[in-house]
């Protein structure tokens, strides 16, 4: 067969034309998808910058986070109070110990995002193994899964938290360990449906009859076909993560001074909040920024990964 | 079967044409279709996935999907042209005078309502009677449907039901209202093929009975030539092939239609394990223009000229036998002999 | 390695009395029921033939499929391949003899996976894989069901149902198995497409001397395809014979009235009316005696109470109380 692919008017009767659709591959499809949703384009960007600043910020920042304190410095205004306090040094002002606000927003921003990458990790491990092993194996696997998920979202998690740090004591280690070993029920659950549908299509089915042994047909068929559920949940949860450590470190529980973090700079600064609120808006600003352009990211991925969007 | 006498003629179809614009353009799902159906006739539109006739039934209905332009020269029910009537209007007609029976009765009856309350609705919502005259008669259409304890049945849930008692259901809801024209959507697919007969046998029956015209949408060819009155083959878009179904099947003119009656093995006619007709190829994108015969790339006759300018309908043998091709009758008669020969 | 019965036929796949249970759920806090999706199937099936296995829908045939398939072990019973039985094979082994062909092709697909690396599963789990082998392996298998070489990196979404179709067709046969179970094969296919499907498997049975077990409920496509056709009805295989006698004098009432409901292309002929009753019978719950006999039109007093015993035929067997001359009340010779 000549490989041409001339027009068709040139075929000749009776031949058999290459009956085909040629589709872009999933992989084209999807690259075309991602460029063109400003959901993704918008908060990938504004995550990508937050994670950049993170981890440059030893050579970004101007000052020590928590060596640099000098009282006589201390609560210099931000560059947009039109005040004569304010100190060029410091764009963003210093906080009560007399320390660049600057330095330590950028140093807290490696505080969030450590952990709520990391006990978002921890979490959909946990999530994931039960999930998928509730789906896959069905029957009374499913019910024992179930009900420890069940189990799992009967406890208040930010109480259950408290519980636990006022009981072991605090580090940041402690806490990632913590909110992990907490947030991962929306892993299982999402990860159990989806591998409940998958499991019951032909394809596996056919890998079963080719004698693929369950650990091949989980990582190969069903994991690739839940992965992008994954990467929803996945940026959730960081969210949901970096919320709680917040949430943690304002009552005291959570990362412990002098370390700079969001939530502890926000507690700091509450004192404060009626005479100088920049000191809460803007690690407040910094939060809202950061939690948002996940979760940005978040719908964009389930956007042009769901089926139902494909038209 | 046309006996002669002449049948009130209850459905008009001229040049329904429906456009959708999609992201590489406009797509031309339904071409200039144009058909009638008479009382107590039955129409059957056949052709394979994606030739257009779901979407011709859903036009006639005024249920497409909203991004869809509907244009037409004619679109009248019982004299009413049904182009710019108002959307009020048409919920009124749809489900009174003209009624639809869907594929899948799974999905298309409400699981949280009982049988009888939704066969009710169906009445209430377009008459003015009594909760009791329709509980009346929806009794007596479960009965005519041959569900056995009607009574007892309206109170039932769609899933209490099997497949073929679904379907069932369904055909008594979209008689409620003594409809004048029923179309049914592949009634038949999903059910088993002994549920598949006793439907058919129960449509065809019912349709007699109360005069209605009917148009039944499948690709099965073996239902077509069973129930059909007449039959138009759709391909890409197109009605193709348009006849009584004494002329279709047995004078398929069109090389579509013959294509596809070569495809199907036939108990007692095809030889065991030899080898069935195909046809090769794919059905063309109906995206942007098209020029000539759609079916010129699949076609084993096709030439030159089939690939440009537009290929109409021109008349077979019989009277009301049409069909879209370049070839007279007589060659696509003397294709076939040579086919089968 | 092929050892022949005694009437010197080759069996490549038997089963004995092959049972399956499920335990179904009766209702909240009502405990558990048994289901006899496939109760007590004898059957032989000779090497180079196609044996098609017809009913509707619940009568056991998906489940029968899973088992000849060892994705379901029988309840009790069993199964044998080459005379092996089945619960003494390895997966490997048992995945080298019997392939699945699904309905499906857009289901039966992985979507995130290349058409090469598809095809090329089943020998990849049999684990002696070298690579440039086996490209050139995928690359002759695709050749012969009639695929474009050019495919092999593409996904399945690029591909028309007909052509995916073919690469189940592909998958299943690459390791050049004995028995294919063919679950609906071309029912989710379009009329010019199936006959090309059916004509491929036609001419890949001839060329590589396979055993076929065709699923369908188009009687119409068993007729054309299979050599003997099993009737199941609610778990048990009612009738079995050549194709030819059964569509030409079935004997048990359901397979008449399955046979009466097949619509040929025939503007002469209107719909014909089936003389089965409404329901088909809970499976959970099944009728007493011959489980047909509440829709059946030939049916005796005494069919409630007893079971049929299984009567040898011609060609097969059947299993009804119009053909048992010990309790043959007379009526037989109709």
């Amino acid at each position: 067969m000549a490989p041409q692919e001339s027009t068709p008017i040139a075929q000749p009767a009776g031949l058999p034309t290459a009956e085909e659709i040629m589709e872009p591959s999933p992989m084209a499809q999807m690259r075309k998808r991602v460029f063109g949703h400003y959901g993704i384009i918008i908060g990938g960007s504004t995550l990508l910058l937050i994670v950049l600043v993170a981890i440059f910020a030893p050579l970004l920042a101007p000052f020590d986070p928590i060596l640099d304190q000098d009282l006589a410095d201390k609560l210099k205004p931000p560059f947009w109070h039109d005040s004569p306090k304010y100190d060029p040094a410091h764009p963003l002002g210093t906080d009560l110990q007399g320390r660049d606000y600057l330095t330590r927003l950028m140093y807290g921003a490696q505080i969030s995002l450590l952990i709520g990458f990391s006990a978002m990790l921890i979490s959909l491990v946990i999530g994931t193994t039960l999930g998928v092993a509730a789906g896959y194996f069905g029957g009374r696997v499913d019910i024992i899964i179930t009900f420890i998920i069940t189990t799992r979202l009967s406890m208040p998690v930010v109480l259950v938290a408290l519980a636990v740090v006022s009981l072991i004591g605090s580090s940041l280690w402690i806490v990632i360990g913590v909110l992990g070993l907490l947030i991962w029920d929306q892993f299982a659950v999402v990860m159990r449906s989806a591998t409940m549908q998958i499991r019951n299509l032909d394809y596996v089915a056919a890998a079963r009859a080719c004698g693929c042994s369950t650990f091949h047909i989980v990582a190969k068929e069903i994991m690739p076909n839940v992965v992008n559920h994954l990467i929803v949940v996945a940026t959730l949860e960081m969210a949901h993560a970096i919320l709680l450590e917040a949430a943690l470190s304002f009552l005291g529980l959570g990362v412990q001074p002098p370390t700079p973090s969001w939530g502890l700079m926000i507690s700091e600064a509450k004192g404060m909040m009626f005479f100088d609120a920049w000191l809460i808006g803007i690690p407040g600003a910094a939060l809202f920024a950061l939690i948002l352009s996940i979760n940005l990211l978040g719908d964009g991925v389930r956007d042009v990964t769901a089926p139902e969007n494909r038209n | 079967m046309t006996d002669g006498t002449e049948h009130e003629l209850i459905l008009k179809v001229e040049n329904l044409t429906v456009d959708i614009p999609v992201a590489a353009g406009m797509l031309h799902p339904v071409q200039a279709v144009s058909f009638e159906v008479r009382r107590g006739e039955t129409l059957c539109i056949v052709g394979e996935s994606g030739c257009g006739k779901s979407l011709t039934s859903l036009s006639i209905m005024n249920l497409l999907p909203s991004t869809a332009i509907r244009t037409a020269t004619h679109l009248a029910l019982d004299g009413e042209e049904l182009q710019n009537v108002s959307e009020n209007r048409m919920a009124d007609i749809r489900g009174d005078k003209m009624a639809m029976i869907f594929q899948e009765p799974m999905t298309s009856l409400n699981p949280s309502y009982t049988i009888g309350n939704q066969l009710e609705e169906a009445l209430l919502r377009h008459r003015k009677v009594s909760k009791s005259e329709a509980r009346d008669r929806a009794v007596y259409l479960l009965e005519k449907v041959g569900i056995t304890a009607a009574r007892s049945r309206l109170t039932q849930y769609p899933h209490q039901l099997s497949g073929g008692l679904r379907q069932r259901v369904m055909i008594a809801m979209a008689l409620m209202c003594g409809p004048e024209m029923i179309i049914a959507d592949e009634p038949t697919t999903a059910l088993d093929v002994t549920i598949q007969a006793q439907i058919l046998h129960l449509l065809a029956d019912l349709q007699k009975e109360f005069n209605m015209g009917m148009i039944l949408i499948t690709h099965d060819l073996g239902v077509v030539s069973r129930i059909a009155d007449r039959v138009a083959v759709m391909y890409a878009g197109q009605v193709v092939e348009t006849g009584t179904a004494k002329q279709v099947f047995e004078n398929p003119t069109h090389p579509y239609t013959q294509g596809l009656l070569e495809c199907i093995p036939i108990p007692g006619k095809t030889e065991r394990g030899a080898h069935l007709g195909s046809i090769p190829g794919i059905v063309p994108s109906l995206v942007g223009d098209l020029p000539g015969c759609h079916f010129a790339d699949r076609c084993r006759y096709a030439a030159d000229r089939c690939r440009t300018g537009e290929i109409t309908l021109r008349d077979s043998f019989d009277p009301g036998h049409v069909y879209r091709c370049v070839l007279q009758p007589d060659e696509c008669a003397a294709h076939l002999k040579k086919g089968a020969a | 390695m092929a050892e022949t019965d005694k009437d010197g036929q080759d069996i490549v796949l038997e089963a004995r009395d092959v049972t399956r249970t499920f335990m179904i759920s009766a209702g909240f806090l009502r405990g558990k029921r048994p289901l006899h999706a496939v109760n007590g199937v004898n059957l032989k099936v000779p090497r180079g033939e196609v044996l098609g296995l017809v009913g509707e829908s619940g009568c056991g045939k998906s489940t029968m499929a899973k088992m000849l398939l060892g994705l379901l072990p029988p309840s009790s019973g069993e199964l044998f391949v080459d005379n092996v039985p089945t619960s003494r094979m390895e997966r490997l082994e048992m995945a080298r003899k019997v392939q699945p062909i699904f309905q499906d092709p857009y289901s039966s697909l992985n979507p995130r996976k290349t058409i090469g690396d598809i095809i090329a599963l089943p020998v990849r789990v049999q684990g002696n894989a070298d690579e440039t082998a086996l490209r050139r392996q995928v690359e002759e298998i695709m050749e012969l069901v009639g695929l474009p070489r050019r495919l092999y990196r593409n996904y399945p979404n690029q591909l028309s149902g007909g052509q995916r179709q073919r690469v189940a067709v592909a998958r299943a046969l690459i390791n050049k198995p004995e028995v294919v179970i063919c679950d609906e094969p071309t029912s989710a296919l379009d009329v010019s497409v199936q006959s090309q499907i059916l004509n491929l498997l036609q001419d890949l049975r001839a060329e590589l001397n396979l055993t076929y077990i065709v699923i369908s409920h188009n009687l119409a496509v068993v007729e054309h395809m299979a050599t003997r056709v099993a009737v199941m009805y609610l778990g048990r295989l009612v009738e079995v014979a050549e194709t030819d006698r059964l569509f030409e004098n079935p004997q048990h009432p359901y397979t008449k009235a399955l046979l009466d409901s097949v619509l040929t292309p025939d503007p002469n002929l209107g719909v014909p009316d089936s003389s089965l009753g409404v329901t088909y019978p809970n499976p959970v719950d099944p009728p007493s005696g011959c489980t047909f006999h509440p829709r059946c039109a030939d049916c005796m007093d005494h069919c409630s109470q007893s079971a049929p015993r299984t009567i040898a035929t011609e060609t097969g067997y059947v299993e009804c109380h119009l053909y048992d001359d010990n309790q043959g009340r007379g009526r037989a010779a109709s």
